[in-house]
């Protein structure tokens, strides 16, 4: 099974070769042949993925890295770069759901993009090459590779979020995406050619992930933190944080399933991802845990801030997935990379699942995203609502819910790692998500419709390639968490154990190097007591349930407040709805003035200064072609008067030069 | 001696040209062979010219296919002709984009047809003859040709402006020229007078040891010659004029394979004979190649007409291949000619691609255009390819390129570097800028909703290309390893050229190590030999 992995990413890539080349044909002849080859390729993806998984767990933990090596990709001297594959507990996990929530939205796709008439052949195109990307993102065994994929994905990004390009503002969101990723990946170019040259130095000329980490403690500190930081701008780029999360609320204009998969469930997850598979590097560098812990619980408070105020459906969850990778993004940052990897698999079900269903109701209402005109869905999208209503309550923490339990176990890890601050931030943010999560079920499912009455007709439940997904996802939203139950509930975290050798701190684990790490993180480590655990525990879910409270307050019983409250604090209303003026901050600082300078750099610099000496040269060289032809008069006196000139000078130099 | 297959390939376009010459052509009434007559020709140059790549020794840094005549005995000059890791690949590029250029021009060459066919193989014969010569009186005549028809072609066949551009280009090019052939008779009389023979073999005048005095004027003169063509900043300006002007082709060719007799030069001529005084610019150099890589791409940012932007992005991809070439190791060197292969693709399908939507609405003013995706679907697809390459995406030719150069850059000098690696930031910017302006939106102009898409013609000129690019960015160890020996070869060749020249190496430090670094480390007191 291990030989066969190539084919997990490959037949994605079929997918994009058939539909890519013949698509336009094929939907001509039998449009259903496209999504057909489309979710076959990724199903089958899926099932390999699954049965790979399987022959990993009958290996011993301490075995459970197998690497494929296909062939020779970017070599040249002593560096060597492979396509290579790597099977281990970490990219497995991975490729899990990804491959397996990532079918259930190419069917739910069928439903959803049937409309798109003559376009359906590039939607599953597109789709299919983003699967291709990002299970290259998580199989690669080396930077090189991955970083196809993470440039793959961003690419397929850019491409359907300006799926409706007719639209410029689809294109430019797309575009802003594209090229805020840009900005990340220079960042993390520079810091994998740091990386390795440094290994180059000591005798290391490679981006394998394995080798390049067990040699990683004979780097220099200073570099290690550089390079940790500038794969961290990277991150900050891909799964939308602090300061380049910009894209993501904008990239809300693709279709609803490619936000469910791409910006929400799978591609922005990348830099968790990444992040813990260079958690050797990490924890060598306590500065940029540290830095990473602050950015992540900042993200998750501020976009929070910024959902609890928006009124398009998409864009409430949008915020609510950066808020979530901010989550994440803090349990790494306290050295808990497994219960990131935790909340990424629980987020996944339970994002795609909001977003899918957000999606199914913009399906049934004629595709209105603002909420002010949505209400009352409960009765007419009876699946949708539950579905919903279980995603919600999973991604508040309830208890029960996959939710709470991973994101309690980065909570308590903030906690227990001593990072009192930043654990009330996340606390603090888990009582706001509960409030706008329930203010958007609120207002889309409860009280009367708000929508037209020629909407309101036409109001339906979605077909079934829709609805099924959504109770899929429901179903693993509402057990998913089971895999981590941590010990104080009577669970074995089982998710936590399987990740383990991947860590470097962990027993058993897969690459030598890092014992020091593991003795510091027993030696630092400070071990509260289970009480304080359960008394934490409770501390949430209280703050949730305040939170759910106050949204039923304001939004089902007192609808008036909100706008009374709204203008009692207007000031601080507009900074949340206006998103803190950002977008607006980076025009004015960066955007702008690089366009005038660039402007400058042409008109002042190439064609003024350069141009104008090259011109002016010819001009001169004109010029004095002209001035000294008017020499060649023609007149014999003329030249009679400047041979006696000649003369005489020559007779005067003679008698005042060379006599004396 | 073996069959001559390099002068074949090298006069066989002639040999088009002459059979064109007789095809009468009044009043277009065969224009239609001409064409086919050309093509055939140019298709048939690629095929003999795939025998040399088959036959290919890539496990050694020796000439291949060499062939030696005595042309002018009593001075020492021949005709000699060679291959190796360093120009096979150009020497290809050339015979693989001359057909797709006369098959672009078609429709839009529309008079003297018979004169147009004639330049372009006649250009084809002087741009293989210039990579192939390894005599520098022989490289000499082949530079100096390609100007002719060049110049024509931009002249004749151009646009408004076509005579002030073809004057610029003929004018800066020829100041460079002048100044490589003062060097090239110096160095012969340096030869002659300490070896006592009479040669213009470049191999023979790699064993020189010149001074490095000497070496700094030589050199300097050779890389003014060469900076001019590749362009370097700031030497550029006729770029741009010249691209905007040129037809179709015309622009492809320059793009594609006369900007790389530029790069190519460097590697073969000016950097082996004066390692010394190579590594004395360096610095100079990388520098001005990492500020053409943001400077060119700031400045296509803001350019309103499409070609101009891409004639600029042009500018900002040959600054990679200097910042690679000048790296001094073998990452930078391979990443250099890889990224001239890159850049021959990449920006000659988007000149052809910005020409093929020229032809249909005659504006290349990206304010005039808006939603074509919606009109024509394989045009953006092919757009978006291009688009691709150039911005360096994994997976396709670019990202081969550049991943190889910045990291023998950061190995040589890495603060030049990073500045190198933000290009990757702002290449995308403007190409996304253009795609969106000219691709994305609603379709606006009733001009622009009646947009014929690519023709089958059209389609069989991109796709070899497209397909190219991707192969290139998937398997570029099938490129890669026919180069590996040659460029090892040259490596060492400029490392122990410039160890050579320290007078009294540092005891316990070997030479090798000196050059390893890339930097010049040299105090005064080396530069005064004499």
């Amino acid at each position: 099974m291990f030989d066969l992995v190539w084919l997990i990413p490959t037949l994605p890539a079929l997918g994009v070769l058939l539909n890519g080349l013949l698509g336009r044909k094929i939907e001509a002849a039998n449009k259903s042949l496209v999504h057909w080859i489309a979710c076959s390729a990724v199903g089958l993806s899926f099932f390999l993925t699954c049965l790979t998984f399987l022959e990993l767990l009958q290996l011993p933990a301490e075995l459970r890295l197998v690497e494929f090596t296909w062939f020779n990709w970017i070599s040249a001297g002593e560096f060597q770069s492979y396509w290579a594959y790597q099977i281990d507990p970490l990219s497995m996990v991975m490729c899990l759901f990804v491959t397996g929530v990532g079918f259930l939205i190419h069917i739910y796709s069928i439903g959803y993009m049937g409309h798109a008439e003559g376009r359906y052949y590039r939607y599953f195109t597109y789709l299919n090459l983003f699967m291709f990307s990002m299970i290259n993102l998580v199989l690669a065994n080396n930077f090189l590779l991955m970083f196809l994929g993470w440039e793959g994905v961003g690419f397929c990004s850019y491409l359907l979020i300006g799926f409706w390009f007719g639209n410029i503002d689809n294109a430019r969101a797309g575009k802003k995406a594209f090229i805020t990723n840009r900005i990340g990946d220079f960042a993390f170019l520079v810091g994998l050619f740091l990386l390795i040259t440094h290994l180059g130095k000591h005798g290391v000329w490679s981006v394998n992930f394995t080798e390049v980490f067990s040699h990683a403690s004979a780097l220099p500190p200073g570099i290690v933190t550089a390079v940790c930081l500038l794969f961290f701008i990277g991150c900050t780029a891909k799964s939308a944080q602090i300061p380049l999360y910009i894209w993501l609320p904008d990239a809300m204009a693709g279709p609803t399933p490619v936000s469910a998969l791409i910006h929400a469930a799978t591609m922005v997850t990348s830099g968790i991802y990444f992040v813990t598979r260079s958690n050797i590097l990490y924890q060598m560098s306590p500065l940029a845990l540290q830095v990473i812990a602050v950015v992540g619980a900042l993200t998750a408070l501020l976009a929070a801030s910024i959902a609890l105020t928006q009124n398009d459906i998409k864009r409430v969850l949008a915020y609510s997935t950066v808020s979530q990778l901010g989550y994440m993004f803090l349990g790494l940052g306290v050295g808990a990379f497994s219960a990131g990897i935790f909340h990424v698999v629980t987020h996944s079900f339970f994002k795609a699942l909001l977003f899918l269903c957000a999606g199914s109701v913009m399906h049934g209402l004629a595709n209105e995203q603002d909420m002010r005109f949505m209400g009352g869905m409960r009765k007419k999208m009876p699946v949708t609502y539950l579905t919903m209503l279980i995603g919600t309550l999973a991604i508040v923490g309830f208890p029960g819910l996959a939710g709470f339990f991973s994101k309690d176990e980065i909570l308590w890890k903030t906690f227990a790692s001593g990072h009192v601050l930043l654990w009330m931030i996340g606390v603090f943010t888990a009582g706001l998500t509960a409030f706008y999560m329930f203010r958007l079920i609120f207002m889309t499912f409860f009280n009367e419709c708000r929508a037209s009455r020629e909407v309101q007709a036409k109001i339906h439940e979605s077909p079934r390639t829709m609805t099924v997904p959504l109770i899929v996802l429901a179903a693993l939203s509402a057990i998913g968490g089971y895999i981590g139950v941590p010990h104080a509930l009577g669970g074995s975290n089982r998710i936590e154990h399987f990740l383990e050798p991947v860590m470097g701190t962990g027993p058993g684990k897969l690459i030598a190097g890092g014992e020091h790490l593991a003795q510091e993180a027993a030696h630092g480590a400070y071990h509260p007591s289970l009480a304080v655990e359960y008394l934490l525990m409770l501390l949430s879910v209280a703050i949730v349930l305040i939170g759910i409270g106050l949204a039923y307050t304001l939004y089902v019983k007192e609808r008036e407040r909100p706008v009374q409250l709204a203008e009692r604090f207007s000031g601080l209303y507009r900074l949340m709805f206006n998103k803190w003026y950002v977008d607006e901050l980076y025009g004015l600082i960066a955007v702008r003035p690089l366009h005038r300078a660039s402007l400058f750099l042409w008109k002042g610099i190439d064609v003024l200064i350069i141009d104008g000496v090259v011109n002016g040269l010819a001009r001169i060289f004109g010029w004095s072609g002209t001035w000294l032809r008017t020499v060649q008069t023609g007149y014999v006196q003329a030249y009679a008067v400047s041979l006696l000139l000649g003369v005489a000078g020559l007779m005067l130099y003679t008698l005042f030069v060379l006599v004396p | 001696m073996d069959f001559p297959v390099l002068s074949l390939i090298t006069f066989f376009p002639l040999v088009g040209a002459l059979a064109v010459l007789f095809i009468a052509n009044q009043d277009n009434q065969n224009a239609a062979l001409l064409w086919k007559t050309g093509f055939i020709f140019a298709v048939a140059e690629f095929v003999l010219s795939l025998p040399v790549l088959i036959a290919f020794d890539g496990g050694t840094a020796s000439m291949q296919f060499t062939e030696r005549l005595p042309w002018i005995k009593s001075l020492g000059i021949s005709y000699f002709l060679g291959v190796d890791g360093i120009n096979l690949w150009l020497v290809l590029l050339t015979t693989f984009f001359v057909p797709l250029c006369i098959l672009c021009s078609f429709s839009y060459i529309q008079k003297r047809i018979k004169e147009y066919i004639i330049s372009f193989l006649l250009l084809e014969t002087a741009m293989i003859g210039t990579l192939v010569s390894l005599d520098l009186i022989l490289f000499f005549v082949f530079w100096e040709l390609m100007l002719i028809p060049m110049f024509l072609l931009i002249g004749i066949w151009g646009g408004k402006r076509r005579i002030y551009s073809a004057v610029k280009f003929f004018l800066f090019t020829a100041v460079g020229s002048i100044f490589m052939l003062v060097a090239i008779i110096v160095l012969y009389f340096y030869n002659l007078k300490t070896t006592g023979t009479a040669t213009f073999d470049l191999l023979e005048l790699y064993k020189l040891q010149i001074p490095g005095s000497l070496q700094l004027w030589l050199c300097s003169a050779f890389f003014l010659s060469f900076a001019i063509k590749v362009p370097m900043f700031p030497l550029h300006t006729w770029l741009p004029d010249a691209h905007v002007e040129a037809p179709t082709a015309g622009s492809v060719v320059l793009a594609g394979i006369l900007l790389k007799m530029g790069g190519y030069g460097f590697i073969r001529f000016a950097m082996p004979l004066f390692p010394y005084a190579t590594h004395q610019y360096v610095p100079i150099i990388a520098g001005l190649g990492a500020v053409a890589i943001i400077y060119a791409a700031l400045v296509s940012w803001v350019q309103p007409d499409m070609k101009k932007l891409v004639a600029f992005s042009s500018v900002s991809h040959m600054g990679y291949v200097m910042l690679g070439l000048f790296a001094l190791n073998i990452q930078g060197i391979e990443g250099g000619i890889y990224q001239m292969l890159n850049h021959g693709l990449s920006t000659g399908a988007l000149f052809l691609l910005v020409g093929m939507i020229y032809e249909r609405r005659h504006t290349r003013l990206m304010e005039d255009f808006g939603g074509l995706a919606k009109v024509m679907p394989v045009f953006a697809t092919f757009l978006m390819i291009a688009t691709l390459a150039s911005v360096a995406i994994p997976g396709t030719n670019g990202f081969v390129g550049e991943f190889l150069i910045l990291l023998g850059a950061f190995k040589a000098y890495p603060f030049w570097a990073i500045l190198g690696t933000s290009g990757a930031l702002f290449g995308v910017i403007y190409m996304l800028w253009m795609y969106q302006r000219v691709m994305f939106g609603p379709v606006d102009s009733s001009k622009n909703s009646e947009l014929k898409d690519l023709s089958p013609r059209e389609i069989a000129t991109m796709v070899p290309v497209a397909v190219l690019i991707l192969v290139m960015g998937f398997f570029p160890g099938l490129f890669l390893r026919k180069m590996d020996a040659s460029v090892n070869h040259y490596v060492t060749m400029f490392e122990t050229g410039y160890a050579l020249h320290q007078k009294a190496p540092q005891p316990g430090q070997p030479p090798v190590k000196l050059a390893r670094t890339g930097h010049t480390d040299s105090t005064p007191e080396d530069t005064v030999p004499e």
